[in-house]
């Protein structure tokens, strides 16, 4: 197993990259820790897959190096690389029987046939597999040929590090709840380094135990999900983590004060004078149905969704939405929202800006 | 809802292409099946026979000599096109010009009529003025398809292997090129071996296109006419007398439309049984690996 | 306008795919097929359009016998997961295609076009091909070329499931709206029961080829008739365990017992299998009223507002969904309770036999 250190890294599909734009990965510098479990989380077309196949040793880098620990792995081929993958969609040896797709890349190892056994079975044990080990990979259900790509990774204990491609796309709702529990003991149980590259926020956080955001071949935040979640570093981080996203509202910001439309809302910290576009970012949760005190609200649409209440509506003739409590009752005479002031992020520019430090920007 | 009548206009569509087939196939069907109840003198003068041309046939050697030459036949040229077609599918290049090139060229050989193979491979292989021919005989080996049998064998699956392998390469090579990248990714990742990539990627994810290029060339080696017809008309002797050419020389050479009747019927009906077989038990098995 | 389905089933190679079932859908109403992968939403959905006909039972459009009728006859328009548009005609040339197959005029045509564009957000890509667009674009036309028909009936067989997780989020939003403004019915099969209560309406819920229950979608959430439709309608999986009511009292596995109120107190003495939703699992000791239990925890996840609990507690699997970032030590055993209002009793055939919550939860609804 190994640290993965990307230095200076970036890709461009294109053969004669002239600006920023022509690149699908832009710089990077990262180092991801031995042992540790990393999500890549973004929309489609955001750079996550190029930075995969770079790592995976599918693609070539234009700019920069890959080191697995010390090594310079930059120009090695996946196989050299040591690494293992699970796909988007489940890619067994169809004609083969579960034992022998787990047993499969230690026999091309040449390993001892009663540790080849062993192993096996511990594996098939630990994912839940072992009633099938006799049977052919090919008529088995999705979940279960996820299963046997996930342990055909996980069954080698030398991997430098895991790679996941979007592994739940093909799973059923109920049914990803169990995988993504077994993927998290089998991190804790062999401790490999593990990249899972997906879309959905939910799966990157519950995994993860750091995420990396991207967005248009950036990566925009590096950070634990409760960090993304209370913290977010720029407006798309805001929008994308979060169910539904922050909701964003243009203001002018003095001091304490935050300013729409000659609507004061009040900020738990001092951000002195910014500059530049002014955002103020507040997440559903933190927002509240009041009779008085906040900011006048139109609402369009209330959905019970059971665990909560999902409210649409506008300020200022822009969307918002706002999540309450299933008990909350709401009255009538409830036109204002009011925002819970520690809560309030604000975005110059759509970065983020802590308070008292616009000096520094 | 909008109310509309089913309306039948689309069965006068089907018409012509239905009236094709009576005149093409199915009324000189019945008139087979009528003729090999009948025996014929000259003329129009038919009397029933009944069973009598099947029981003769059944018990001529002809026949079953034919039959023999034929299945042999038919099993060289599988054992020859299939893993043939299939090992040229796998060095063929994957994409770029060279791909393009590659399909072009191996899609030449299928657009040359029958006949025409069989002249330039009959004047090819000719041991006075054939260029093969005379390489051949020139190197000390004694070659002749007109008088060896062995060597008329030879030159008639050579032929055939040339113009049909093609056809198989084509095939494997669309069935190659279905596999999802992932798949080798993963087996590389497996260290897996090339030998274990296609036996445990390729081929089974191959089934499917050769299920069908074995039923195709199956089919239509078993009714070899053309090429052996041209370049020996059978012969030497019998030897390359398959089924469709002893079928010919009787119904044609022989006059005898009883018997040719017979005949061609039954052969029909074996195509038609290996056909059902070769293509039941290959199904069967890939059902058998579908099944849990 | 009105879709009722009578008796209607469908077998494919001896494998029945629908049970016979009854369904009525009402004029200008959202009707959500829920349930998960081969419970039969697609092969219901097709027998609706009509690309399918069913083996029995009829099915009936505005009280009109339409069982034989060919998809092209009838008043549907439908949505596929996969983004069904012509490659080679432009965006608009897309959403005008049905147009101008029931030869509308041009300018007529134009009109549909452009609001089509505009309730959808298209407008500027009006003169892009499919494949310059991206999915949640693609699908967008593939929903107005569905639209802007103006058709009765509007199927949708999960056409977000093929997008990228923030764009469902937002076309769940959207759809209502467009539900709102064509007043046709629509039925959306889906496998997420977040979805079918975002999108509000009716539910019904799927389940082998049955329907198991068909209402408003909170109170079929709420009010669950059977152990199955409650599983349907649950995401996380909802928990269970075995619990014994006797004398105004149920018992817990763990020995604790609380008694039986409203509802539960009607229901007959036995054997009862108890469920509830992740989120009223709670962390913490016994308070007043509530079951304690003690469980081994297996996994958390984070979702960075709230926690997922995996845990076992004899012999059962729950995950429970906690607020806040809950760091406990995995293996270890964490305190939960459980308030007994939350709790559904099924009885030993799957039904429904009592709960308390839904009294007080139903009314605020």
């Amino acid at each position: 197993m190994a640290s993965i250190t990307l230095e200076n890294l970036a890709h461009s599909y294109r053969s004669d990259p002239k600006g920023e734009a022509d690149f699908a990965l832009r710089e990077l510098n990262h180092t991801w820790e031995d042992g540790h479990a990393y999500a890549l989380l973004g929309p489609s077309g955001c750079g996550k897959t190029t930075l995969l196949n770079i790592i995976s040793g599918l693609l070539q880098p234009t700019r920069g190096r890959v080191l697995f620990g010390d090594q310079d792995v930059t120009q090695a081929s996946t196989a050299q690389r040591n690494i293992a993958q699970v796909f988007q969609f489940p890619v067994v040896y169809d004609t083969m029987t579960v034992g022998q797709n787990l047993a499969f890349p230690l026999r091309n190892r040449g390993m001892d046939a009663r540790y080849i056994e062993e192993r096996v079975q511990r594996i098939a044990q630990m994912i839940g597999l072992e009633g099938h080990l006799g049977q052919k990979a090919r008529g088995l259900t999705a979940d279960l040929k996820q299963k046997i790509s996930l342990g055909r990774g996980v069954v080698r204990d030398d991997v430098n590090a895991i790679l996941f491609d979007e592994p739940l796309t093909v799973i059923d709702p109920n049914l990803k709840w169990e995988l993504r529990t077994q993927l998290k003991s089998l991190h804790r149980e062999f401790g490999h380094t593990m990249i899972y590259v997906t879309h959905d926020q939910t799966e990157a956080l519950t995994f993860a135990e750091k995420v990396v955001v991207m967005h248009e071949g950036q990566v925009l935040q590096i950070g634990t999900p409760q960090e993304l979640f209370e913290k977010p570093a720029h407006v798309f981080v805001g929008y994308f983590i979060g169910s539904p996203g922050m909701n964003f509202l243009p203001v002018s910001v003095q001091g304490r004060r935050a300013i729409a439309h000659g609507q004061t809302s009040a900020l738990a910290q001092d951000y002195g004078h910014p500059q530049g576009d002014i955002m103020l970012g507040i997440r559903p949760e933190f927002t509240r149905l009041t009779k008085g005190e906040g900011l006048p609200v139109m609402i369009k649409r209330v959905q019970d969704v059971g665990r909560y209440k999902f409210v649409n509506a506008t300020v200022f003739e822009r969307e918002i939405n706002i999540v309450l409590d299933a008990h909350i009752e709401i009255e009538a005479d409830m036109t204002k929202v009011s925002l819970d002031p520690d809560k309030i992020s604000i975005f110059s520019n759509d970065w983020r800006i802590d308070p008292a430090s616009e000096g520094k920007l | 809802m909008t109310q509309k009548t089913t309306n039948q206009r689309a069965w006068f569509l089907v018409l012509p292409v239905l009236a094709l087939v009576a005149f093409s196939s199915i009324i000189p069907m019945i008139t087979v099946v009528n003729y090999s109840f009948q025996d014929s003198f000259g003329g129009n003068e038919f009397f029933w026979v009944g069973l009598e041309w099947y029981r003769e046939l059944l018990q001529s050697e002809r026949l079953w000599d034919a039959l023999g030459r034929q299945l042999l036949f038919s099993s060289i040229i599988l054992l020859i096109e299939i893993p043939l077609g299939i090992l040229i599918a796998l060095s063929m290049p994957k994409k770029g010009w060279m791909a393009s090139l590659c399909l072009v060229l191996m899609a030449l050989p299928l657009l040359i009529p029958y006949n025409v193979v069989g002249t330039i491979w009959q004047v090819f292989a000719r041991a006075d003025i054939g260029l093969l021919g005379r390489a051949i005989s020139d190197l000390g080996l004694s070659y002749n398809y007109a008088q060896n049998a062995f060597d008329a064998w030879v030159t008639v699956i050579v032929m055939d292997v040339w113009h049909w392998t093609s056809l198989v390469a084509l095939l494997s090579y669309a069935g190659l090129r279905s596999i999802p990248n992932a798949y080798y990714q993963a087996a590389e990742i497996d260290q897996a071996s090339r030998w274990a990539v296609f036996r445990y990627i390729e081929l089974p994810k191959m089934r499917g296109v050769l299920i069908i290029a074995v039923l195709l060339r199956f089919m239509d080696s078993f009714m070899i006419y053309t090429e052996p017809f041209v370049l020996t008309g059978g012969g030497p002797g019998n030897a390359t007398t398959f089924l469709s050419i002893d079928l010919v020389k009787m119904a044609l050479g022989q006059f005898d439309l009883g018997p040719a009747a017979a005949f061609s019927l039954m052969y029909f009906l074996v195509i038609l049984l290996i056909s059902y077989v070769f293509y039941t038990v290959m199904i069967s098995a890939d059902n058998d690996g579908a099944a849990r | 306008m009105s879709l009722r389905l009578q008796g209607v089933s469908k077998s494919v190679d001896g494998d029945a795919h629908i049970h016979p079932l009854d369904l009525e859908l009402e004029k200008g109403t959202m009707n959500v097929l829920l349930g998960p992968t081969l419970a039969g939403k697609t092969s219901l959905l097709r027998l609706m359009s009509g690309l399918d006909k069913p083996d029995s039972g009829k099915i009936y459009w505005d009280g009109k016998d339409v069982t034989r009728h060919r998809v092209q006859d009838r008043d549907v328009a439908m949505v596929y997961q996969q983004f069904v548009n012509y490659p080679s005609m432009t965006v608009y040339e897309n959403i005008a295609s049905p147009l101008k197959m029931q030869r509308r005029s041009a300018q007529e045509i134009d009109a549909k076009v452009q609001e089509m564009a505009e309730l959808l957000q298209l407008t500027d890509l009006l003169h892009r091909k499919p494949s310059e667009i991206s999915g949640g674009q693609q699908q967008r036309c593939a929903i107005a070329r569905a639209l802007v028909k103006d058709v009765g009936l509007v199927l949708m067989d999960e056409p977000l499931a093929n997008l990228d997780y923030k764009l469902r989020e937002e076309l769940r939003i959207e759809i209502p709206r467009l539900f709102a403004a064509s007043g046709s019915i629509f039925v959306y099969a889906t496998t997420e029961p977040e979805e079918a209560l975002l999108l509000g309406g009716k539910t019904a819920t799927l389940w082998q080829g049955h329907v198991t229950q068909f209402g408003p979608s909170t109170q079929v959430y709420h009010r669950p008739a059977d152990e199955i439709t409650a599983r349907v309608y649950s995401d996380p999986p909802m928990n269970f365990l075995p619990v014994r009511k006797q004398g105004g009292m149920v018992h817990f596995p763990n020995g604790q017992s609380t008694p039986a109120r409203q509802a539960v107190a009607a229901i007959p003495d036995g054997e009862y299998r108890a469920g509830f939703r992740a989120h009223h699992l709670e962390v913490g000791g016994d308070a007043a009223g509530k079951i304690a239990f003690e469980a081994k925890l297996i996994v958390t996840e984070l979702t960075g507002s709230d926690t997922y609990i995996h845990v076992e507690t004899a012999g059962e699997r729950w995950i429970g969904l906690v607020p806040g970032l809950q760091t406990f030590e995995i293996g270890g055993h964490v305190p939960l309770c459980l308030n007994p209002d939350n709790v559904f009793y099924f009885d030993q055939q799957g039904k429904l036999a009592g709960s308390t919550p839904l009294a007080t939860q139903m009314a605020g609804a």
